[in-house]
This record gives structure tokens, sequence and C-alpha cells, in this order.
């Protein structure tokens, strides 16, 4: 139940991409034909990457990831606009692929500014229009947050981006395919996509870049990719992501993500029913389909990763062991929990494959887990004596 | 595959001396919210030896291993010896922690020694 983290490569995906390594291997720069079948299978991926999200598959660069597309979107546009302005407006619930790439660009003379949220983890489009200023070039909202899976305002913010002439990236690697994603209903002129995320190899992700964006490229090289990003194709790669995004539209044609919104809404009733002192982490319903994250007090999330991988089932956590820095997740930090119960954060993502019966299990194993931790815990039904 | 050793986990999953002494002679806690380890390490003493310990964590596997391992460690063991157990010693004796533990929530030995230090304190009071 860690499907946010990453998900298993679909067998059809698999079989897709199979011919591409050791028959179909040719370069689709080579004009013999083993390349040109090459060829033609990178634009057949592009395609359906495009139908998917309304774009035309000439807007579709392919990159190595999602965190490449993002840095690609961010620096790009950064790049290619200082003479216009230096001011990029972000949030502080970002991936750190964005968090990250603003903050090099803040090294190097932009300035950014870092929109707070609510206790939902909600961005007010009003704060957005406040930030713009006239050196503004850029602004940059992921559509869903990976940690607590709150799904952002994103058409509304970019009616007030357009508005003012300026560039609106979206961070989307979370919902494509998860959730019906079109590019001019969102109003937005890029779109970071990652294969993994989606049933699809790793590796290998894509950014939509509307026609006419003033871009200046991140990876230098050969003509690639219209000269946008260089480097002999991941052929493969590009068909599984292709592949990948033909399937996730099926599962969405075919009302997936009522099936898992379905599982994850009992997931959470049934946690929040039997334990006490927990929280619902992220908005109870602008939500993604397969996200579910609790903070349970008085106990820490790694010691609950590691009893729940114990009994089979891998999760994962905000808490400062589980995030690899020494401070807890700056997304529960974001929407105001105090380090210490930030640290008892849960995150079970849920995917196409998880049945009721997974949720059954879980809801019986966990309870037990969170009463053999709290019985370790100094602190027994309150923070009392706690020192900061 | 585990990010811990066996030993580690066999702490983890059994660990031993929890619980509070209510009358206990010295009590140390260490650690902070920020970090998300909190221990709280009590200690019983009579003629200079250390006769009971137990312990109370909030923190990771490597937390709760190394209070249990800790209590384990200073039973018996008079108050000089106590204090010569090192945060290291607690580590190697479970095996070894990873790297990035080592710092955040290998502090059980610290614990220990603040409660002697506790101890010390509140038998000088009462003379």
């Amino acid at each position: 139940m860690d499907h946010a983290a990453t998900t298993s490569t679909d067998v059809e995906v698999v079989e897709a991409m199979k011919p591409y390594f050791t028959q179909k291997y040719g370069n689709p720069n080579s004009i013999h034909s083993f390349g040109q079948e090459a060829r033609e299978a990178v634009e057949e991926a592009r395609e359906k990457i495009a139908r998917l999200i309304g774009a035309n598959p000439s807007e579709i660069v392919f990159t190595a990831g999602g965190t490449e597309a993002d840095n690609y979107a961010i620096k790009g546009i950064a790049w290619a606009n200082q003479k216009k302005g230096n001011h990029i407006i972000t949030s502080q619930i970002e991936h750190h692929a964005v968090l990250h790439s603003c903050q090099f660009l803040e090294k190097h003379g932009f300035e950014v500014t870092y929109l707070k949220v609510d206790k939902y983890g909600l961005i007010d489009p009003e704060d957005v229009k406040k930030a713009i200023t006239d050196q503004t070039i850029l602004v940059t909202i992921m559509h869903a947050n990976n940690e607590i899976g709150t799904i952002e305002p994103i058409k509304e913010i970019g009616k007030i981006v357009k508005e003012a002439g300026i560039y609106f990236h979206t961070d989307s690697v979370q919902t494509i395919g998860h959730i019906p994603i079109e590019v001019n209903d969102l109003g937005v002129d890029m779109l970071s996509i990652s294969g993994h995320k989606l049933y699809g190899p790793k590796g290998v992700g894509a950014l939509y870049l509307r026609k006419g964006t003033k871009i200046v490229n991140l990876i230098d090289g050969g003509a690639q990719e219209k000269n946008r990003r260089a480097g002999t194709e991941n052929v493969a790669g590009m068909v599984g992501l292709g592949k990948a995004v033909e399937l996730a539209e099926k599962r969405l044609a075919g009302g997936e993500e009522g099936k898992v919104v379905k599982l994850r809404d009992k997931l959470i009733t049934g946690i929040m029913d039997q334990i006490e002192n927990v929280r619902l982490n992220g908005h109870p319903t602008k939500r993604l389909p397969g996200n579910v994250n609790i903070c349970f007090e008085f106990i820490e999330g790694e010691s609950m990763l590691l009893n729940l991988d114990m009994k089979g089932v891998a999760a994962s956590s905000g808490s400062a062991c589980t995030s690899g820095s020494l401070e807890p997740s700056h997304v529960l930090l974001a929407i105001g929990l105090p380090p210490e119960i930030a640290h008892g954060s849960l995150r079970l993502t849920l995917g196409k494959d998880n049945s009721e019966e997974d949720i059954d299990y879980v809801i019986d194993i966990l309870p037990k887990i969170i009463e053999k931790l709290r019985a370790l815990s100094p602190f027994t039904g309150s923070w009392d004596g706690l020192k900061r | 595959m585990s990010i811990y050793s066996e030993k580690v986990m066999e702490h983890f999953q059994n660990p031993r001396n929890v619980g509070e002494i209510k009358d206990a002679d010295g009590i140390g806690e260490v650690g902070n919210p920020i970090c998300g380890d909190i221990m709280k390490i009590y200690i019983k003493v009579k003629d200079d030896k250390i006769v009971d310990c137990k312990f109370k964590t909030f923190g990771c596997g490597a937390a709760i291993a190394t209070s249990s391992m800790v209590t384990e460690m200073v039973k018996g063991k008079s108050i000089d010896e106590a204090l010569k157990i090192s945060n290291k010693a607690v580590a190697e004796a479970l095996g070894g922690l990873p790297a990035i533990k080592m710092h955040c929530s290998n502090l059980a030995a610290d614990g220990l020694s603040k409660a002697i230090e506790d101890y010390k304190k509140k038998s000088k009071t009462k003379k």
C-alpha cells in the first residue's frame, strides 16, 4: 500500500517494451528501417500521452522522469525569461524536485514566494493573485500532494495566472492516469509526468510544453525531441510510458477512480472508528483516490512501518527517520502539525490491485500495532510533560 | 531485507524492561520532539548498584531497541560501571546501527547517565 512511492510495472507494459531491447533496438535518429521502426514507436507513445491530457503530440517532451520534467520546466522558464522578471511563485508543500529547483534559482538571483496552505493543504487562489508582481514569470503549483493527497484548485489558479500573462506549471506526477486531466481545462502551460507512478517503468517521464512557451533546454546535445531534450531516446521506456498511459485511460473510462475512492474511504473510516487520538491529514474529499494519511498520536512513524512490514504491508511515513532528514515532513509542518504529531504519520496509498480483503486486513492488524507501540510510549493519552 | 540488524529487530519486537518505576531513585529524559525521539529511563539503586531499570520511549526502531538494550546492559552494574556505558557501546551490543541513526536515535546511554545524575542529586539532598 505504497503506490504513491512507486507501482509495479504492468505486465502488458513490460510486454510492449520487450521488443525494443533486442529486436527493434534501432536508434530513432537513424535513417535506416531499424531506426525508423523505433522512431514510429516513440511517436506512437507520444500520441498516447498527448491524447490522455488533450494536448498536441508536438507538445510532449520525453524526459528521464518527473524530477527532470520539474527541473526543466522551472529552470528552463527562469533562464529563458529572466529579462522579463525574476520572480517565481510556488507553495510550501511542493515535491523536492520543485522546491529544490526553486532554491537553486534563489541562489542565482531569482526571488521565490512559497505560498502557505490551509490545514487541509489547500492553496487559496486569491493568495496566488496577491503574490503576483510585475516581475513574476512563473507560477508552479502541484496538481495533488504526494504525501497528504490534497488536490489543489489548479483550474482556478490557472485562470488567474493566465489573466496575468504568466507561465503556469503543475507537477501532476501523482494525478496523471489516476484522475482525468485536460491541459486546456486546467489552464496550464506545462505539466510534469512520471512513468512509474502509473504502472509504467522507472526512469522515464515527460513534460507537456504548450506550443509557443519560451523555455531553454536543461540537457544540451543532439537534436532529439525537436531540439528540446538531447540524448539518444530511451525507446523502450518511452514505449512503456505510452502503454501505461493507454492502460490508465482505459481504467479511467472503466470507473477505476470510483473503485479506489471506495476502498480509500473504507480504510479511513475503519481506522478512525477503531483507534483514538488520530487525525486525517489532507482534505476529506478533494483528495487523491488512493491516498490515506493519518497521524497516530504518541508514537513514531518508522516504528509503525517496521511493524506493518513484518505483517507484509508496505507503507510510508512523514517522520524524520523516513524522510532521510532530521526533521519531519515539510508538508505536515506546513499544514500546521506540531513536530511530535507529524512524526506519527502513516501514509497508505492504494492502487489498482488492492482489494477489499487488503483493506480488511489492515483494519484488523493496525489497531494492535498502534496499541503495542503506545504501550512503549512515555505519553499516554496526552502530551503532558512534553519538553520542547 | 530490513534496514536494521537482526539483534535490533529482535529488541524492537520484544523490548525488555518496558515501563515506569513508581518509586524510582533516578529518572533521565533525553531527546526532543523535533527529531522525534524521546526516551525516559528509570533506575532503582541499592548499595551503589543498579538493581532495576525500565524505559518508556517515543521513537523509531533504533530508539526503541537501544532503550531496551541499555536496560539489559545496566542491570546489576555499579553506578561507576553504569556511567561507563556509552551510546557507541549500546549500538555495538546491537550489532551496529545504520549510520543515519547513530546521532539522532542512539541516546539511550545518555538517558541512563541523566538518570544516574538525577539519583546522585536526590541522594545528596536526602543526606
